[in-house]
């Protein structure tokens, strides 16, 4: 390798839980710095700008005012590779519930002078204004993904991009299915993966942090967490929490809020 | 391949390297085992399951050679080859196989030998002609039939020009996505081809790999034509993972494509090639 | 039941236990975990499950007290014993980069010297198309044939069928046929014990037993006859095999609308062998592990080729798992792969009653 290769890690509006992540890696994380350069991480203090070229851009958090816009251009014009952390960035985050509400009403309602907040009127995922290369899912991200996406990218190789269903790893870890034994309103068949099936294996139901697996089919499931005894706006609720904004759970939440209203 | 475990690499050093079109190149490998080198042998048709460090494996059909000199020309079409494109001469890689059941050549002894290739990932085939152009007097004649979408595409060019000079020796092209018809070269997918072979029907062996349509097209046409069903043989590609049927990606079917096939005699696998999903 | 068994009393189990210890095994049995039994390691007779049975329905599964003493008075639990020897994330290899080269060295992990105690006839039957998958193939399985050459099998026959049970239609149960070391038959008051294999003989010896009475052997007969009585039959696997010549059944798009294609029913059933290769690399670069984990034909990247997937639909990939289960895996291994443990049907989070599904395309309802 003729260069370290450097790697920036950018936060837009979110918790910074997903940059704890990176810390969460422990003595990984001085492994980590052995093999690249951090010029850019706020959380530790490393903060080169904007315009400064790196190999690889994590951003973290979701475009919520103009200024977002702004900063997002610039990094994207100066990053080889492009890869958002977590609910925030991938999908716009829990926040991005205000985008089926009127944020001026908010706005007036909350602030006494709304008129000196710029703010744009949706949260919404990286996606919506750049190109991505690749998206690490979850809330927070895990920082095991984290590096096997750095040590594949380091290799000259695109991550692999796992989108099962969390049920899959519950399963693999020999956890017992709380939506069978308890009537748990347990996510995992339309969540995808990566979490390791963190909350099922100490017998807390899915909800949905890593966004929709691939071949999702809420309607089904929807209607079975009806059966488990879930009133169709609870059902629309679970659909509509961190990842509300990813198209299957939205349309999953208009399915199943729009049945309440027929009911 | 026989060893205790199937699922082990053995190291192999890049030879040579040679750069086909830009995104086909040819690798000549070496056992870094001299053992192993001695050991290895395959038949054509067979494959090997090649290995890019800290990345995984892919099913590659071999060219050709021995375990001191094995040939695979590969396509960089995926996320592992395309990152196999970087490696460069001295590099090492793993290497297991060889895998599966290859094209049946002895027995197609005294026969006349019809092979049809579409796309450009046709090392399986191309391995096979230089077998039998290597042994002429063991066989009947000949009839190479080759599609590609662009005639610049076309990968052994050179070597469709020399074996069109041999005896009892047809070399037909199409090239499926030109606009203009080159000299030798006829415009259109591979079928057009089929009318121009001169083969006798009743005593020879088909052998072709392409995309699972034109297998299926071409087979059936071939047969409509009065070729026995039972001698017209496909190489099919389906996920290879463990290639020793036991992971279970590959499976078309009753059949594992990795130790079953890849070659298949069509009848084998007609019925499940009409219906999506297998 | 062709030799007279022995019996012991219920108070005798534990020592059984501890007999299997000593001679070297850790012991797995049926445990209670999250409203289930699963099988896990256990210290004594004090973990086993007791007055115990299991409320299963398609999508639905509970435990319930029975009123009675016994240990293994359920029929199973949500996992049979593939996982102790198909392990659900196997280290194959592992490969060490230097200035040399690159160089790789199997994991085989020491596999524990395993007894599992409580196996079921459907369990039994799925070891042997285990066995048939990953040993008797031109590439025998090294990393399977350890912890299957560490097992000690101990069976029990059961005494209750679940609603969805139907080993009896396809011949695996309720009675253990074979394979087994020991085989017990649970009584009100204690247990007929079988040995099948020079190691269950050599436990057997090591424990008190007496000769069983007319009524304990007559109490056995007739628990098994009860459990035949089962609610579900599949159609016989010449039948199945007919799966393949309705391809374009229309039940196929039904079942596609009500399945998750969320994988468990091939992780809970016994037979599933799919697994994808994994690659973990270490962070510094210097080495990397090769391993192999579950993998289900309801994924994705299951039938992936380069630019295309060969089933891009839950119509196409439920249509696999169910036509390769009863169908094609006759055309591979003699028989059908399902031993009609029923997991498949309790365990879906929709409650796809897998054997209703074969009959529906078969337009069998009989």
């Amino acid at each position: 390798m003729e260069h370290k290769p450097k790697i920036a890690i950018h936060k837009f509006a979110s918790c910074s839980g997903c940059q704890l992540a990176f810390v969460n890696m422990g003595e990984d994380l001085i492994e980590l710095l052995q093999l690249v350069d951090l010029v850019h991480m706020a959380e530790v203090g490393s903060m080169a700008p904007e315009d400064q070229q790196v190999d690889i851009a994590f951003i973290e958090g979701s475009i919520t005012t103009p200024h977002d816009v702004d900063r997002l251009l610039k990094i994207r014009a100066n990053s080889a590779c492009l890869i958002t952390i977590g609910a925030c960035a991938t999908s716009g985050g829990i926040q991005a519930l205000r985008n089926n509400a009127d944020s001026g009403e908010w706005m007036r309602s909350v602030y006494a002078k709304p008129e000196f907040i710029q703010s744009l009127s949706t949260s919404a995922a990286i996606a919506n204004h750049v190109k991505v290369d690749f998206e690490l899912w979850g809330c927070p991200v895990s920082s095991r993904q984290m590096f096997t996406a750095i040590r594949t990218l380091l290799y000259g190789v695109p991550p692999l991009s796992l989108r099962e269903k969390v049920c899959q790893e519950c399963k693999r870890r020999g956890n017992v299915c709380i939506l069978v034994t308890q009537d748990a309103p347990c996510m995992g068949p339309v969540t995808r993966t990566g979490c390791g099936a963190l909350c099922p294996s100490f017998g807390a139901p899915c909800y949905t942090c890593y966004g929709p697996a691939e071949g999702v089919n809420t309607a089904s499931f929807g209607q079975r967490l009806i059966g488990l005894g879930l009133h169709p706006d609870q059902v629309a609720r679970r659909f509509a929490s961190i990842n509300n904004a990813a198209p299957a759970f939205s349309e999953a939440t208009r399915l199943f809020a729009g049945e309440e209203g027929k009911s | 391949m026989s060893v205790a475990n199937c699922y082990l690499p053995w190291e192999a050093e890049i030879v040579e390297r040679t750069q086909e079109t830009p995104d086909i190149f040819t690798w000549r490998l070496r056992f870094t085992d001299p053992e192993i080198a001695r050991q290895y042998t395959f038949q054509h048709g067979q494959f090997n399951m090649l290995y890019l460090y800290g990345v995984g494996e892919v099913a590659i059909s071999v060219m050709s050679g021995d375990g001191s000199s094995l040939l695979h020309t590969i396509r960089a079409v995926g996320r592992v080859t395309q990152a196999m494109m970087d490696l460069r001469v001295g590099d090492r890689v793993g290497v297991r196989g060889p895998f599966g059941r290859g094209w049946p050549l002895f027995d197609a002894r005294g026969q006349d030998i019809v092979f049809v290739t579409a796309g450009l990932g046709c090392a399986p085939v191309v391995s096979s002609i230089r077998y039998v152009v290597a042994n002429r007097p063991d066989y009947g004649r000949l009839v190479i039939m080759q599609s590609v979408r662009y005639r610049h595409e076309a990968l052994w060019a050179p070597q469709y020009d020399a074996w069109r000079g041999l005896p009892d020796t047809q070399v037909l092209l199409t090239s499926s996505r030109d606009k203009t018809r080159w000299p030798l070269w006829e415009l259109g997918r591979v079928g057009v081809l089929l009318d121009q072979a001169d083969y006798d029907k009743n005593n020879c062996y088909v052998m072709m790999c392409g995309p699972d349509q034109m297998l299926r097209d071409t087979a059936k046409t071939l047969i409509e034509k009065g070729v026995p069903g039972p001698r017209v043989f496909v190489s099919l590609e389906r996920n290879m993972q463990c290639a020793v049927g036991h992971c279970g990606h590959c499976q078309m079917g009753g059949k594992f494509v990795c130790k079953d096939g890849p070659v298949f005699p069509f009848p084998e696998v007609a019925a499940l090639m009409e219906t999506e999903g297998f | 039941m062709a030799e007279v068994p022995r019996y012991f009393p219920r108070a005798r189990l534990a020592e059984l236990i501890s007999v299997v210890q000593r001679a070297g095994f850790r012991v797995i049995g049926p445990r209670v975990d999250q409203g289930a039994l699963v099988y896990r390691e256990i210290d004594g007779v004090e973990d086993l499950p007791q007055g115990l049975t299991d409320e299963q329905a398609p999508g639905h599964y509970r435990l319930a007290a029975n009123g009675t003493q016994r240990h293994f008075s359920w029929a199973n639990g949500m996992s049979a014993i593939k996982p102790f020897v198909y392990a659900p994330r196997e280290r194959l290899w592992r490969v060490d980069r230097d200035t040399h080269g690159i160089h790789f060295r199997p994991l085989m992990s020491i596999a524990p010297r395993t007894a599992i105690l409580g196996v079921r006839a459907c369990d039994l039957s799925a070891l042997i198309l285990n066995d048939a998958h990953f040993l008797r193939n031109l590439y025998p399985d090294p990393y399977y044939r350890l912890r299957r050459e560490n097992l000690l099998l101990i069976a029990v026959n059961c005494s209750h069928a679940a609603s969805t049970c139907f080993c009896a239609s396809t011949g695996d149960g309720p009675e253990v046929s074979g394979g087994y070391d020991l085989l017990l038959n649970e009584l009100e008051e204690g247990y007929l014990v079988h040995s099948g294999s020079p190691s269950g003989d050599e436990i057997l010896q090591k424990l008190a037993t007496a000769r069983p009475s007319r009524r304990q052997l007559d109490q056995a007969r007739h628990q098994l006859d009860a459990c035949r009585q089962q609610q579900r039959a599949m159609p016989p696997a010449p039948r199945l095999t007919g799966l393949m010549s309705r391809l374009d059944h229309p039940s196929w798009d039904a079942v596609a609308e009500q399945c998750l294609a969320c994988g468990n029913c091939t992780a809970v059933c016994p037979t599933c062998f799919c697994h994808r290769e994994v690659e973990a690399p270490a962070l510094d670069g210097q080495s990397s592990v090769h391993r192999r984990d579950w993998d289900s034909c309801f994924n994705e990247d299951h039938s992936y080729l380069v630019g295309m997937l060969v089933r891009p639909d839950i119509k196409t990939r439920y249509r696999q798992w169910m036509t390769h289960k009863l169908a094609t895996w006759q055309e591979q291994y003699g028989r059908s792969g399902c031993v009609g443990c029923g997991r498949c049907t309790t365990w879906c989070p929709v409650g796809i009653d897998f054997v209703a599904q074969a009959r529906r395309v078969l337009e069998d309802e009989a």
